[in-house]
């Protein structure tokens, strides 16, 4: 799985308005609690002291999803007004994920307009630098294609008293 | 032959350095996290624990880890500049980048067996100004600042004992090296004291109507319309009215890329390449590392043959700041 590449690919735009009009709750549920299960374990506290009481936008852009949370003393939660946030991060799922799996730098993103940093650039800088200076264990961005998920659902529908 | 080539990586952080090791760098240079080096952006660079680390992990692969201590230090922060070299000088670095002769004085003083290795920021352009470091504080290698012509790089070499690094990637920008005053203009902080171009504080984009717009401390620098590549947020690559013209009146943002010269830089006997970036992530790193390992690996083996692959070049091309890559000053026939 070495070679493995992500892809290029967007999610088509009926399925972006549908986004749209989802309820938002969940999917910025399942990222703060990664988020919060991710900190001290994988992330340090103490870099993101600059970010407590800050309000975050994750907007992407093909899923029609606009994440709104914050980060405080006890970790990540979500938010339900949508006032100004402090930093607006902009991109689609695809380069998400390339990001998350290191396989794009965000500075190349950005050059190609596929990343878009908005309101407290400084904020951006220690979240990225912050990130790109933990040690991850191996994210393997193939196991994230759709034949990859089928077959994992199917192992798991297969054997439905595992845990 | 002359020693082999080697190839100088970046690194602003611990995954970099590692995929740098891993993928063929036989150098790595690195910063504190403070002002003492010209990348300090905020949540770069090693703190002393991810360091230590990072030079076990070289080490124990035969890779060398240098730290950059070149930004110039004033009189009310000159401790912190020392005991940085201090430190590098007890964690058994292979090297420091230093750029100002104080501190120089003070690590030959200091730490006799300590290496030198002076700065781009330094910007030594000819083999005088480098004998003299050499002679007065014993530099062992000098980075070129990137305005020499091919011809001007092999005079250095020639006229020489000192090893010279060039660059052979990445960002470019107008060539003043620790001269520059557009960031400190702009924004108050300069690279050359405070060690960023052009700080995140100062930096604001937002996407409007007419396009991405890029502010630095609130002056507008630049709009990209829709599909434009964008470049870095410095002053000298913005696009301003002159003469009711709106254009990049100092510099286009573009990226240097050598590879095709490398049979050359290794005929004249450059000894080490060094790639920009220690800003970027380990993604950058490892595709930039990637590629030159092959090229000076293939250039190597066989230069009289030696060409660029499409697929090299189209890598290098993807990660590049701008709209074109360039030669540099290293292509002027004109000299
Ligand atoms: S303003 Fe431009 S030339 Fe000056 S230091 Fe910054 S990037 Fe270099």
């Amino acid at each position: 799985m070495m070679n493995f590449k992500l892809p290029d690919f967007a999610i088509p735009a009926p399925l972006t308005r549908l986004g749209n009009r989802l309820p938002q709750l969940p999917p910025t549920l399942a990222l703060v609690t990664a988020l919060n299960l991710a900190l001290d374990r994988l992330i340090p506290r103490e870099p993101l002291e600059m970010l407590i009481g800050k309000r975050f936008t994750i907007r992407v852009l093909d899923a029609g999803m606009t994440l709104r949370f914050s980060y405080g003393e006890r970790g990540f939660r979500p938010l339900f007004d949508a006032s100004q946030p402090d930093l607006t991060i902009s991109a689609r799922t695809r380069d998400f994920i390339a990001l998350l799996a290191r396989e794009e730098d965000p500075d190349t993103l950005f050059f190609d307009r596929r990343l878009l940093m908005e309101g407290d650039t400084d904020l951006g800088l220690l979240v990225k630098n912050t990130l790109d200076g933990i040690e991850l264990p191996r994210f393997d961005p193939a196991r994230l294609t759709p034949q990859e998920l089928l077959h994992r659902l199917r192992a798991r529908l297969a054997t439905p008293h595992s845990t | 032959m002359s020693a082999p080539l080697e190839l100088v990586c970046p690194a602003g952080g611990l995954p970099a350095l590692k995929t740098a090791v891993d993928h063929g760098a036989n150098c790595v240079y690195t910063g504190f996290r403070d002002a003492t080096n010209a990348r300090n952006f905020t949540g770069l660079n090693f703190d002393d624990a991810s360091i230590k680390q990072g030079i076990e992990y070289a080490h124990q692969r035969g890779v060398k880890v240098l730290v950059a201590l070149n930004t110039f230090p004033l009189t009310d922060n000159w401790l912190q500049w020392t005991a940085a070299v201090d430190k590098a000088a007890a964690f058994g670095v292979d090297a420091v980048i230093l750029a100002d002769p104080g501190l120089m004085e003070y690590a030959k003083r200091n730490h006799p067996r300590l290496r030198l290795h002076l700065s781009v920021q330094g910007s030594a352009t000819n083999y005088e100004a480098i004998n003299f470091y050499h002679q007065r504080f014993g530099i062992q290698r000098a980075v070129l600042p990137r305005v020499l012509s091919m011809a001007q790089v092999e005079h250095v070499v020639k006229n020489t004992p000192v090893e010279i690094e060039v660059f052979g990637f990445g960002g470019l920008c107008v060539m003043v090296e620790g001269r520059c005053a557009l960031s400190a203009y702009t924004t108050g902080t300069s690279p050359n004291c405070q060690g960023a171009c052009s700080p995140g504080k100062a930096v604001r984009y937002e996407e409007t109507p007419a396009g991405m717009e890029t502010r630095l401390n609130g002056i507008l620098i630049d709009r990209f319309g829709q599909g434009e590549r964008a470049g870095y947020p410095t002053l000298c690559k913005g696009r301003f009215e002159v003469d009711d013209e709106t254009y990049y009146a100092i510099e286009e943002p573009a990226s240097l890329n050598t590879l095709e010269l490398l049979p050359e830089l290794m005929r004249i006997g450059v000894s080490a390449i060094k790639i920009e970036g220690r800003q970027r992530s380990p993604a950058y790193v490892t595709q930039v590392t990637k590629v030159w390992r092959d090229a000076i690996d293939t250039c190597r083996r066989d230069p009289e043959h030696f060409k660029p692959t499409a697929a090299w070049m189209a890598e290098l091309n993807k990660v590049s700041e701008g709209k074109s890559a360039t030669l540099g000053a290293y292509n002027r026939p004109w000299k």
